[in-house]
């Protein structure tokens, strides 16, 4: 049985780096991600874990500082947010092509401008092709969980891992959590013992390669995505064994016989899952689909979880600004029409931008939608903005 | 897997190619024919040649080894035809000629 606390977002990631001790972690404040580095460089202080603290002046050495150590054999953490991931930009594609599974904690924030403090995944949804592996937190426990579970998944495929939760939303807010035993959490993460290290053998990384070479070094490294896949699933299980708690790659609610169903991603998961019991409870058959694993994409898995919907909404707390769909809308109507699924009729909504309050009525205007356009076999416009003033 | 930057040949696939490229020994550039894309090559008339030794120092790379005092022939597998010996030799001894393949 798991030890019962409180704890934030933010605490419980600083919680679970404290339980894993990692070698080295690269640091540079930023809201609503800066309680992370700021509650581990107590345990650092108090003697309480064995981790380089290496505070920089800026993301962009942050996460320079995790690759040169990553690539010296160390595990190596960092944590950040917004405009700060963004500033990592040019690094999370340098760790992802050289192969160096580093852990990164993101708490999502919208980005500049105007300028905002608050949620949403803008941060995240720039930097989704940078190859690195990224999962989802709905709650504080998601956020605890999927941290214990990184490493293992990065490291098994060798690439660099993305914790992501919602700034604010469950990163500042306290909720009850299980934690795991401290020796538990070390027998699950292990050791990290890479074949290759700067510091065993004469060995260059990053260099330079010729068009002779570098589409084959990308297809391999797409190879270590697909692999994930299971990888991440494998974890999963492994993890449910020890505590009970089984995840996957999305979550299915409620879809059993749903004919209206929304996918959705991160905290708003919880709000959007009440309307479903709500609506349920008046004989709707509403579903929803959360989505855990972003990176690798869960895209078969997503069509069949679709393939038995009237209509569908893919809520999406970001714009691609492409004048038809947000990112998870483009990338579940791409998985469809590759699995060969062309009946449902999907809907991109832009949610939550900036902080925006979602509530359980907003979840249910989508549904309302939804209805009306399984009734009808109208879309109207497929591209919507979600409790935006009119 | 040995990895050796040998066998990262033109024919390497995806699937045996080192992640990230990555080098797992050093003085690999041995192994690396750079003088596979040149327009021009150094020819040296021996004839005129003095061994000054005013060409090897400006090679930027590696193409005109010296032995005991003197410089041997072009190693043509790493010139890129750049013709700096040519314009360095006081005796007009490099030519640069058109490489036919």
């Amino acid at each position: 049985m798991g030890i019962r606390e409180r704890l934030s977002g933010n605490e419980a990631i600083a919680y679970a780096m404290k339980q894993i001790d990692p070698d080295v972690m690269g640091a540079f404040p930023i809201t609503p991600s800066t309680e992370i580095p700021q509650y581990f460089s107590s345990y650092v202080d108090n003697g309480e874990v064995n981790t380089e603290f290496i505070a920089v002046e800026s993301e962009h050495s942050a996460l320079s500082t995790c690759i040169g150590a990553q690539a010296a054999g160390a595990r190596a953490v960092s944590a950040t947010s917004s405009c700060g991931l963004i500033y990592m930009a040019e690094m999370l594609y340098v760790a992802a092509s050289n192969r160096l599974p580093i852990t990164l904690a993101v708490s999502c924030r919208a980005l500049s401008g105007p300028i905002n403090i608050n949620n949403d995944h803008s941060d995240a949804m720039s930097v989704r092709d940078c190859g690195w592996l990224m999962l989802f937190a709905e709650t504080n426990q998601e956020a605890y969980d999927n941290y214990l579970q990184a490493m293992r998944i990065g490291e098994a495929v060798g690439l660099p891992i993305m914790i992501c939760q919602d700034g604010f939303i469950t990163s500042h807010a306290i909720e009850n959590i299980e934690l795991v035993e401290d020796d538990k959490v070390k027998a699950f993460v292990g050791e990290y013992t890479p074949q290759h290290t700067l510091l065993k053998n004469p060995m260059a990384v990053g260099p330079y390669a010729t068009p002779v070479y570098y589409i084959e070094s990308k297809r391999q490294q797409a190879q270590a995505m697909i692999d994930a896949k299971r990888v991440v699933r494998a974890v999963a299980d492994e993890f449910a064994r020890m505590t009970g708690r089984q995840y996957d790659l999305l979550e299915s609610y409620r879809m059993e016989d749903a004919e209206r169903a929304i996918v959705i991603m991160g905290s708003s998961a919880g709000t959007a899952k009440q309307a479903v019991d709500e609506l349920r409870e008046l004989g709707e058959k509403v579903g929803l689909i959360k989505i855990r694993c972003f990176r690798p994409f869960p895209a078969e898995e997503l069509a069949q979880a679709l393939r038995n919907t009237l209509a569908f909404g893919v809520m999406d707390k970001a714009d691609s600004f492409n004048a038809h769909c947000g990112p998870i809308y483009a990338e579940t109507a791409a998985a469809l029409y590759a699995q060969g699924v062309g009946a449902p009729k999907g809907i991109s909504y832009i949610y939550g931008l900036g902080g925006r309050d979602v509530r359980v009525e907003s979840i249910k205007r989508v549904f309302s939608d939804l209805e009306e356009i399984s009734r009808t076999g109208e879309t109207g416009e497929t591209y919507r903005y979600l409790d935006v003033r009119e | 897997m040995s990895w050796q930057a040998s066998e990262m040949t033109p024919e390497v696939t995806w699937r045996e190619i080192t992640p990230g490229c990555a080098i797992f020994e050093g003085g690999t550039s041995v192994a690396v024919e750079t003088g596979d894309w040149r327009t021009k090559k150094p020819v040296l008339d021996w004839d005129k040649c003095r061994q000054c030794l005013l060409c090897a120092p400006v090679c930027p790379d590696m193409s005109i080894p010296v032995k005991d005092g003197k410089r041997g022939e072009f190693q043509y597998f790493f010139c890129k035809g750049c013709g700096i010996c040519a314009e360095a030799c006081p005796f007009h001894a490099i030519t640069m000629v058109r490489d036919e393949k």
